[in-house]
């Protein structure tokens, strides 16, 4: 079990109000992926759920059972951390036993519990070292490790990857997602940077400035995004937004275009433009081109486009024109 | 910095000062064996003669040399194990958030400014006084017999001002220690289920380790040498209650005028201070690497 309900939750930090009434449910099994700009709130929310912080207005259900005022250990969580907050004075071995030594479990069970999880996350042959001597991806498979031991009925990671390596990175998504499948629990997930949320999630929740702005599968933030900031947040790399007269034909105040929606063509098109760079990646060219009213438009186009610096494209939409109205939203 | 030459050039570089603090070192420590050696009283010039060993036999075999040795090693426990146990308290209070913390911190740390013999005589006339002395004072308010502190508690007494003066210290290292503990860590042992007793027990104290160490160093290295306090409460007494061994050899020297005596007593007093730097070393130093 590890379904996790928010009602009307406010969080204010004295004046500030960080995180304005928001409702939110998470079922169980699910991995929900909390994205958003920096200082949006999700790591607030985050630490709402786990107890860290006090929440100011509403409640909190796990498991159909009221949490809001409950200590953290009550919750029945695991989280990792940021920095992995491995404590340095323990062997690995200890660091994943410590949630089961403080839950007072016997020894032999203790032992039985870490070595499973060891064999799990690959860390027998570290087993007796301590942090200071791991690699930034051992030490976040400890914090995995001592998530794991206590089998909470939900994970909490809060940006888990963000201190790796890119390629490092890749792996670690592969083997959360692959633990999520394997531990079938559910997990929720903070991290800023899309590309994370729209492998890994179940569910995405979209968060500025406290606000949800959307939640759903990442296929449907992609293609029904709600309003321009999670046309803009969802997919890499940026929507393209135009205004002016381009808009007004589509009776539209703005409107979006994927990079990877417009094909470069010899004549005709939708768009017309100087080429400012190319950069060319062999799979696929980016072209970056000014349109002749002074708008900036990203584009991908197939690997065999030849363009350089300077020369005029045209550019045609071969895809789905996202349409936004004054207020941004979606029309 | 690796290939020979600049090995060969950095000791050339260092050789001066090597020399220097050599020099240093070595000459006042040479005289003071050289004249442990004689019997040599400064009054009496012209009994100046080899005694050998004698000065040591005579010092050693002065009953108020053993309590000396006890009295050092009692003030260094004493202040250490109060300076830091209050320290560490301190320490944690100190790191809270709480209105006024500033000027309480200040106020934590001012004993540590106050020169020692200001600081004993503090304590001599504005506590401990029998008349007048706040205790006194308090005493009479309950209805109580004022306590002789420096007459009945001599030694006591002095590990209190003394560790009034290091708790100050203590405080601050412990202080900065603390402030340098993560967070992140504290807040994964609340979700794991640690008591904030725990949370002390698995996390602060092992944190701690490293600068409480130091402070033991540190603290031992001025401790074994207490004077000031001393001098200007005691007086070592009454009878060699809370004499130490820098109080025993400034008699020997100063009020018997015996410079051999005292030499051989400064003799003894490096002995001591360094098995006490090596036990010291044996339990704590691995508290040191990383």
């Amino acid at each position: 079990m590890g379904n996790i309900v928010l009602k009307q939750v406010v969080k204010r930090f004295g004046e500030a109000e960080v995180i304005p009434p928001l409702d939110l449910e998470i079922n169980d099994g699910e991995f929900v992926v909390f994205v958003g700009p920096s200082g949006c709130g999700k790591s607030t929310l985050l630490r709402l759920i786990a107890g860290l912080e006090d929440v100011t207005e509403g409640t909190i259900e796990i498991d159909g059972k009221e949490v809001t005022y409950a200590p953290p250990a009550q919750r029945g969580l695991a989280m990792v951390f940021q920095s992995y907050a491995l404590y340095p004075h323990m062997s690995v071995r200890k660091n994943i036993a410590f949630p089961l030594k403080m839950a007072g479990v016997a020894q032999e069970e203790i032992d039985k519990k870490v070595e499973h999880a060891a064999s799990i996350l690959n860390l027998a042959n570290y087993i007796d070292k301590r942090p200071g001597n791991l690699s930034g991806g051992q030490r976040q498979r400890v914090a995995i490790g001592r998530a794991i031991v206590r089998e909470p009925s939900a994970f909490l990671f809060d940006e888990p990857l963000s201190n790796l390596d890119a390629s490092l990175r890749v792996n670690m998504r592969q083997e959360i997602t692959d633990l999520h499948r394997e531990l079938d629990t559910t997990m929720v997930y903070v991290t800023h940077d899309q590309v994370e949320a729209m492998t890994m999630a179940d569910k995405i929740v979209v968060l500025h400035a406290g606000v949800i702005e959307q939640v759903g599968s990442p296929l449907e933030l992609y293609r029904e995004p709600r309003n321009r900031f999670v046309a803009g947040f969802i997919g890499s790399p940026k929507m393209n937004f135009i205004e002016g007269p381009a808009a007004e034909k589509h009776k539209a105040h703005s409107i979006g275009v994927r990079p990877e929606h417009f094909e470069v063509v010899k004549k005709g098109g939708d768009f017309k433009g100087v080429v400012l760079s190319a950069e060319h990646l062999g799979s696929d060219t980016f072209l970056r081109v000014k349109m002749d009213d002074g708008q900036e438009i990203l584009a991908r186009g197939s690997g065999d486009v030849v363009v350089n610096y300077g020369d005029t494209v045209a550019l045609k939409v071969e895809g789905k024109i996202y349409k936004f109205d004054d207020q941004g939203l979606a029309i | 910095m690796a290939t020979d030459h600049s090995k060969r050039l950095a000791r050339w570089m260092l050789a001066p000062s090597v020399v220097a603090l050599l020099i240093w070192m070595i000459v006042p420590l040479a005289a003071t064996i050289y004249y442990s050696l004689f019997r040599y009283n400064i009054q009496r010039p012209d009994t100046f003669e080899f005694w050998g060993f004698k000065n040591y036999s005579y010092f050693v075999t002065d009953p108020a040399f053993w309590i000396s040795l006890m009295n050092t090693s009692l003030i260094v426990f004493g202040v250490i194990i109060i300076s830091i146990v209050g320290g560490t308290l301190l320490g944690i209070l100190m790191n809270k958030e709480f209105y006024g913390r500033g000027i309480a911190r200040l106020m934590v740390i001012g004993p540590f400014f106050i020169m020692p013999s200001v600081a004993a005589l503090i304590w001599k006339h504005m506590f401990m006084n029998s008349e007048n002395g706040l205790f006194a004072i308090m005493s009479k308010l309950v209805g109580a017999e004022p306590i002789l502190f420096l007459n009945d508690y001599p030694l006591a007494s002095i590990i209190v001002i003394v560790a009034w003066q290091w708790l100050a210290f203590a405080t601050l290292i412990l202080l900065t220690a603390l402030q340098s503990l993560d967070q992140e860590q504290m807040e994964a042992a609340e979700m794991d289920g640690a008591s904030a007793l725990s949370r002390f027990r698995y996390l602060t104290v092992p944190h701690l380790m490293r600068p409480i160490t130091i402070i033991i160093l540190i603290e031992t290295i001025f401790l074994l040498a207490i004077f000031a306090e001393i001098f200007v409460t005691t007086s070592g007494g009454p009878g060699n209650a809370s004499t130490n061994l820098p109080w025993i050899i400034y008699k020997v020297g100063r009020q018997s005028f015996d410079a051999g005596g005292a030499a051989a007593g400064g003799i003894i007093a490096v002995v001591f201070a360094n098995i006490f730097a090596i036990i010291l070393m044996k339990v704590l130093g691995k508290n040191l690497d990383g």
